[in-house]
C-alpha cells in the first residue's frame, strides 16, 4: 500500500480553502441573484452555471490563459509577486473557485429564494436593518441550503481533475492532488496503489456526504410549515 | 394639502393622503384615499381587491405611493412633494400581517424580542415578558410558533409588534381565521392595551360582524376609494349609502340590551329601545355569552324578514311583531318596505307579493323574523 498522504493533505487543504472562500463570496452573490430585479440578471446566472456544462479542460484552459503572463491579471500578479499564477497552489485555488462556484451558489440561491418574503417585510417593520434581517432571518431559514452548497463545493473540489491538470500540472506538495496521483499510478500500472488511494477518497467523500445528509435529516425543517389559517 | 399639520406633536392622529396607480397588468387598479384616523380602532372594510392591504402597505412603507402625504402624530413619514420617504425600519409603524409572518425558527419569546435589538438584553427580556403576560401567552415563551394554537399565534404576533411601542398599528384581517369567542377575547386584550397607549389602529376586515363589534369608526373601501366613513351605525344604516348597506349585508342594525337569557332554549330576549320614553320592542335571538343588561347590536337582513297582513299562527319563527307600513319603494325588481313597529325596519319583498298582499303605506302588518335571522354582535 502506498498512499500519497502528501497529495491527500493538499487536496483537503484545497477543498477546505475553496469551500470557505465560496461560502464568504457566494452568500452575497446568491443574495443578489435571489433578490435583485435587474433585467439582465439571467446572464449572470448563465455565466455562473457554465462550469456545470463545460468540459473541465476547456475551463482549465481559459483559467490557465487568464492566469498566464499574457493576461492583465497574470501580468499584475507577476509584477506584484515576481512569478506567474499558473502551476502554483494559489492558481489552483482560483481555478477551483471558478470550477465549484455553481455548486455553492445555486443551492444558496434556491434557499434564499424560498424564504417567505413576508418574513422579510415583518423584520423590516420591526425596525431591523437589511443586515440584521439577513443574519437573523434569511441565513437561519436557509441553513440546510447553505450546508448543502458548502458540502457540494467541498466534494466537487476534492474530486476535480481536468482543471487541476490544466493549470496546476503535477508538482508534489504544491499542485499534485489525489485525483492526479491516482491517474499517475494507473499510468505507471501500479493498480494496487491506485486502488488504495481511490478507495480512501471514496470512503472519505461518502462519510462527509452521509454526515451532512444525516444532519439535515435529524434537523427537519418542521418550522417551515406556515401558520395554520 | 387639504388638512393642516396637527399642532401638538403628542396628538396621536394618523393622517394619510395616498395616491398609487398600478400598471395596466393589474387591471389599472389605483388607490386614491384621504383619511384621518384618531387614536383607537378605525375599521377598514371592503371586499377583497378593494385596496385595503395596499393602503396598509403604503402606511407601513412597504409600498411607495406615487403621490400624497402620510403623517402620524405630526411626524411626516412620506411626502411626495418634497421626496420624504422614511424607510420601513425607521417608521415605527406596527404591522400584523394577514398570515402573521411569525419567525418560524425563533421561539415565542425570541419573536417577541425581535423588535428590541437596540435595547440591552435584560431590558429586552423584561419588556417582551411583560407583553407576553399582557396577552396571556407567557407560559408559551419557549415554544415555536408551530407548536401553539391559532389564537395563541395571533397573540404572539400582536405582542411582537406592540413590544416596540409603535406609533400606529396596522392589522390586516388578523383574526379572520378564529372562532368568535377567541376573537372577542383577543380584541378585549387589545382594547385594554390601547387604553393605556392611545395610538391609531387601522383594522382591515371583510367581516361585517367585526365592523359592528369593533368600530368606533369605519372606512368603507371600494375600488381603491373610500366610499363611506363614520360610525358603523351611521355608515351601515344611512339610507343614502345603498352600496354600503349591500356590502354590509345588514339593512337593519339596532342597539339593544340583553333582557333575558334562556340557556335551556338556547336563546336570548333582547330589548330594542324605541323613540318613545320607556317604549321597547322585544326580539328573540340566538344565545350568546352575555349577561342580562349588557349591550349588544342586532343585525337583520331585510330579505330575512317576512311580512304578513294578518297575524300568522302556527309558525316556528319566534318573533311576530305588529307594525305599520311606512313606505314602499321600488328598487329595480324588488320592493323595499319600511315598517314601523316601534323601531323602523326595512323589509325586502318581490313585486308579486306587494301586489298579492295589496300593500299600501299606512297598512297594519305583521313582521315575522326567525330567531336565527337575528345576528348578534357584542359591543
Amino acid at each position: 500500500m502506498s498512499i500519497d498522504w502528501q497529495s491527500f493533505r493538499l487536496t483537503l487543504e484545497l477543498a477546505a480553502l475553496v469551500s470557505a472562500i465560496l461560502l464568504v463570496a457566494g452568500l452575497p452573490l446568491a443574495y443578489w441573484i435571489a433578490f435583485s430585479r435587474w433585467r439582465l440578471k439571467f446572464l449572470v446566472e448563465a455565466i455562473i452555471a457554465l462550469p456545470i456544462v463545460l468540459p473541465p479542460t476547456v475551463l482549465g484552459f481559459y483559467v490557465l490563459v487568464a492566469l498566464g503572463s499574457h493576461s492583465p491579471l497574470g501580468r499584475w500578479w507577476q509584477s506584484f509577486t515576481g512569478h506567474t499564477l499558473a502551476f502554483t497552489f494559489t492558481g489552483l485555488v482560483i481555478g477551483s473557485i471558478v470550477y465549484s462556484l455553481p455548486f455553492a451558489v445555486q443551492p444558496f440561491t434556491t434557499a434564499f429564494s424560498s424564504v417567505d418574503r413576508k418574513l422579510l417585510a415583518a423584520s423590516a417593520t420591526l425596525g431591523a436593518s437589511p443586515a440584521r434581517t439577513f443574519f437573523r432571518v434569511v441565513v437561519p431559514l436557509s441553513m440546510p441550503g447553505l450546508i448543502t452548497g458548502v458540502v457540494l463545493a467541498f466534494a466537487h473540489t476534492m474530486g476535480e481533475f481536468g482543471v487541476v491538470l490544466m493549470i496546476g500540472g503535477n508538482i508534489p506538495g504544491v499542485t499534485r492532488t489525489v485525483s492526479i496521483d491516482i491517474y499517475d499510478q494507473v499510468q505507471a500500472s501500479n493498480y494496487a496503489g491506485a486502488n488504495a488511494t481511490a478507495l480512501l477518497l471514496l470512503v472519505f467523500c461518502f462519510a462527509v456526504l452521509a454526515a451532512v445528509y444525516g444532519l439535515n435529516r435529524r434537523n427537519p425543517k418542521s418550522w417551515m410549515i406556515g401558520p395554520a389559517n | 394639502m387639504p388638512t393642516p399639520e396637527p399642532e401638538k406633536p403628542a396628538n396621536p392622529t394618523l393622517h394619510a393622503v395616498i395616491r398609487k396607480v398600478f400598471a395596466a397588468a393589474e387591471k389599472g387598479f389605483s388607490l386614491d384615499v384621504d383619511f384621518t384616523a384618531a387614536a383607537g380602532f378605525t375599521v377598514i372594510f371592503g371586499h377583497s381587491g378593494s385596496g385595503k392591504t395596499t393602503l396598509l402597505d403604503c402606511v407601513s412603507g412597504l409600498t411607495r405611493p406615487q403621490a400624497g402625504r402620510i403623517a402620524i402624530a405630526g411626524r411626516v413619514l412620506f411626502d411626495a412633494s418634497n421626496q420624504t420617504n422614511v424607510p420601513v425600519a425607521k417608521r415605527g409603524v406596527g404591522y400584523v400581517f394577514q398570515d402573521l409572518a411569525l419567525f418560524p425558527h425563533l421561539t415565542v419569546e425570541q419573536n417577541a424580542q425581535y423588535g428590541l435589538a437596540q435595547l440591552p438584553r435584560p431590558q429586552r427580556r423584561e419588556r417582551a415578558a411583560a407583553l407576553l403576560r399582557d396577552f396571556r401567552i407567557d407560559h408559551l415563551s419557549r415554544r415555536r410558533p408551530t407548536e401553539v394554537s391559532g389564537g395563541e399565534r395571533q397573540r404572539v404576533a400582536l405582542a411582537r409588534v406592540l413590544v416596540t411601542d409603535p406609533c400606529a398599528l396596522l392589522l390586516d384581517e388578523p383574526l379572520a381565521a378564529l372562532d368568535a369567542a377567541t376573537k372577542s377575547k383577543i380584541i378585549d386584550d387589545l382594547r385594554r392595551w390601547n387604553e393605556a397607549h392611545r395610538i391609531p389602529i387601522l383594522y382591515v376586515t371583510h367581516s361585517r360582524e367585526e365592523v359592528i363589534a369593533l368600530g368606533e369608526r369605519v372606512l368603507v373601501m371600494e375600488n381603491g376609494r373610500i366610499i363611506a366613513q363614520g360610525t358603523p351605525h351611521q355608515v351601515l344604516s344611512a339610507p343614502l349609502q345603498e352600496t354600503v348597506a349591500q356590502l354590509a349585508g345588514f339593512e337593519n342594525i339596532f342597539d339593544a340590551t340583553v333582557w333575558l337569557t334562556h340557556e335551556d332554549r338556547g336563546t336570548l330576549t333582547c330589548r330594542l329601545p324605541t323613540g318613545q320614553p320607556s317604549g321597547f320592542v322585544l326580539l328573540e335571538t340566538p344565545l350568546i355569552r352575555a349577561e342580562p343588561g349588557s349591550r349588544v347590536r342586532v343585525g337583520i337582513r331585510a330579505g330575512d324578514i317576512l311580512l304578513a297582513t294578518v297575524k300568522p299562527e302556527g309558525l316556528s319563527a319566534r318573533n311576530v311583531i305588529a307594525g305599520q307600513l311606512v313606505s314602499l319603494e321600488r328598487r329595480d325588481m324588488m320592493i323595499s318596505a319600511r315598517v314601523n313597529c316601534g323601531v323602523e325596519m326595512e323589509v325586502h319583498l318581490t313585486l308579486a307579493s306587494r301586489d298579492a298582499l295589496q300593500l299600501t303605506p299606512g297598512r297594519e302588518v305583521w313582521l315575522v323574523i326567525k330567531t336565527y335571522s337575528c345576528h348578534l354582535m357584542q359591543c
